[in-house]
C-alpha cells in the first residue's frame, strides 16, 4: 500500500515530465514510422515542443509568479529557461519553414512526398 | 476568398489593432510580456492576414518584396552594430553600459535598440517566408 | 490541460489526412501556450500562441496546398519504431524519476534565478527580467538566434524564389 502511495506521489510531482516524455516519444515515433515528409516535420516539432515543456517545468516555482518585477511579489519563476525557450520557438518555426520549403522542392522534383516512392524512383533511375 | 464581404470588412477592422498591438508589445516589452520576437511575429501576421484576404499582389504593393528582403539583413546589422558601438565606447562587445551618460540608461538604450533589430529581422523573415510559399504556384 | 495535450498528440499520430494534422497542430500549440501561461512563462506563451498557432499553421497549410493532403498508408511494420519509442520512453521515465519534484524552490535549477531578478532593476532598469536577460545578459546568444533566423530566411528565398523548373522531373 505504501508503495502505491509513493508511486502516486511520484506521478503527481513528476506529471509534467511524464507528459514531456510522452510528447517526445510520440515525435520520435512519427519521425521513424511515417514516410510522409510533412508528417515527419510535424513529428520533429512535437519533439521540439516537448523540450520547451521540460525547460519551463524546471523553471517554475510553486507559489511564484511571472518574472516581471513588482513590489507586490517576492517569489518569481526562473527567467533563464523562458529566455532560452522564447528564442528556441522562433528559431524552431524558422527551421520548420526551411524543412517545408525543402519538401515543396522535393515534391516538384519527384512528384511525391512519400519517402518510399522517392527511394523507388531513385533505384529505378539508370 | 476575395469576394467574401464579411471577411474583407472584418479584416479591415482588425488590421490596425493588430499593428498597434505589435507596436505595444515591442515598446512595452520592458515592463510587461513582450519583446522583439513576439512583436515581429505579430507584425508579420498582420501582413500575412492582409495577403490572405486581399491577395498576394495587393499585399506586395504595400510591403514590397524588395523592402522585406532588405529588412532581413538590416535587423542583424542593427543588432551587431549596437554591439560594435559598445566596443567603440570602451566596453565589451554587446555591453551597453557606456551607450548613455550612466550605466542604467545605457542598458535601457542598448536593450531597446537590440530589440528593434530583432523585430526588423523576425518580421521581415516571416513575411519573406510567407511570400516565398504563397508566390509558388502549384504544379 | 496536459492530458488534453496528450490526447491531441495521439490525434496527430493517428490521423492520416494532413489537413486535419495541421488543424490539430494548431490546437496543440494553443494548448501548449495555455500550459506555458500556467507555468508563469508569459513571454513564452505569447510567442508560442503567435508563432506556433499562427505562422506555423499558415506555413503548414501553404505547404499542403503546394503538395499533397493525404498521407499514404504505412507499408512498413510499426513494430520496430514502436519498440524504439517505448524503449526510449522507459529510459527517460527512469531518468525523470530522479529529478527534483515539480515546482520545488530549492531545486538546483533555481540557483541562478534570484540573482538575475535582484540585479535586473539595479543594473538595467528593466522590470521584465526576461527582456533584460534576453537582450543584455545573454545578448550574444540572442545575436546568434537572430543570425539563425536570418540564415533560415535566406535559405528559403534561395529554395523557393526561383521559378519552378519547366521540365517535369527536372532538378533545378
Amino acid at each position: 500500500m505504501t508503495e502505491l502511495v509513493k508511486l502516486g506521489g511520484d506521478l503527481a510531482s513528476h506529471y509534467n515530465q511524464w507528459i514531456t516524455v510522452f510528447l517526445m516519444v510520440s515525435g520520435l515515433y512519427i519521425v521513424i514510422a511515417r514516410g510522409n515528409m510533412v508528417k515527419k516535420l510535424v513529428g520533429l516539432s512535437l519533439f521540439q515542443t516537448s523540450v520547451y515543456l521540460l525547460y519551463l517545468s524546471a523553471g517554475k516555482i510553486l507559489g511564484g509568479t511571472a518574472p516581471i518585477i513588482d513590489p507586490a511579489f517576492t517569489v518569481y519563476s526562473h527567467p533563464l529557461p523562458h529566455v532560452l525557450i522564447l528564442t528556441a520557438i522562433v528559431v524552431g518555426v524558422a527551421t520548420l519553414a526551411v524543412g517545408l520549403a525543402l519538401v515543396v522542392r522535393i515534391n516538384e522534383a519527384y512528384g511525391t512526398i512519400e519517402e518510399d516512392d522517392i527511394f523507388e524512383q531513385d533505384d529505378n533511375r539508370p | 476568398m476575395r469576394l467574401d464581404v464579411i471577411l474583407r470588412v472584418v479584416t479591415k477592422f482588425i488590421l490596425p489593432f493588430m499593428m498597434v498591438f505589435a507596436i505595444y508589445v515591442q515598446f512595452h516589452g520592458d515592463y510587461s510580456a513582450g519583446g522583439g520576437f513576439q512583436a515581429g511575429v505579430i507584425a508579420a501576421a498582420t501582413v500575412i492576414l492582409y495577403a490572405l484576404i486581399y491577395g498576394l499582389t495587393a499585399a506586395k504593393r504595400i510591403v514590397t518584396a524588395t523592402m522585406v528582403e532588405a529588412m532581413i539583413p538590416l535587423g542583424v546589422l542593427i543588432y551587431a552594430g549596437v554591439g560594435v558601438v559598445g566596443w567603440l565606447t570602451g566596453s565589451n562587445f554587446l555591453d551597453y553600459s557606456h551607450l548613455a551618460h550612466d550605466q542604467v540608461h545605457g542598458q535601457e538604450w542598448g536593450v531597446f535598440l537590440v530589440e528593434a533589430g530583432v523585430f526588423v529581422t523576425v518580421s521581415a523573415t516571416m513575411v519573406a517566408i510567407f511570400y516565398a510559399f504563397a508566390g509558388r504556384g502549384r504544379r | 490541460m496536459l492530458t488534453l495535450i496528450a490526447v491531441t498528440t495521439i490525434g496527430i499520430v493517428r490521423v492520416r489526412n494532413l489537413f486535419a494534422v495541421a488543424v490539430l497542430t494548431s490546437i496543440y500549440s494553443f494548448l501548449m501556450a495555455s500550459v506555458m501561461l500556467v507555468l508563469d512563462a508569459v513571454d513564452v506563451a505569447l510567442t508560442e500562441a503567435s508563432v506556433g498557432a499562427g505562422i506555423g499553421t499558415v506555413l503548414l497549410l501553404g505547404t499542403l496546398y503546394l503538395t499533397k493532403t493525404e498521407e499514404a498508408r504505412p507499408v512498413h511494420s510499426v513494430a520496430l519504431p514502436l519498440f524504439v519509442a517505448v524503449g526510449t520512453a522507459a529510459i527517460l521515465i527512469w531518468g525523470v524519476s530522479a529529478t527534483p519534484p515539480f515546482g520545488a524552490a530549492d531545486s538546483p535549477v533555481q540557483l541562478a534565478g534570484p540573482d538575475y531578478i535582484q540585479r535586473s532593476i539595479a543594473e538595467t532598469g528593466i522590470a521584465n527580467v526576461v527582456s533584460s536577460v534576453l537582450a543584455s545578459y545573454r545578448g550574444f546568444d540572442t545575436l546568434g538566434e537572430t543570425v539563425v533566423i536570418f540564415t533560415a530566411g535566406i535559405a528559403i528565398l534561395m529554395l523557393l524564389k526561383r521559378a519552378a523548373p519547366p521540365g517535369a522531373g527536372g532538378k533545378d
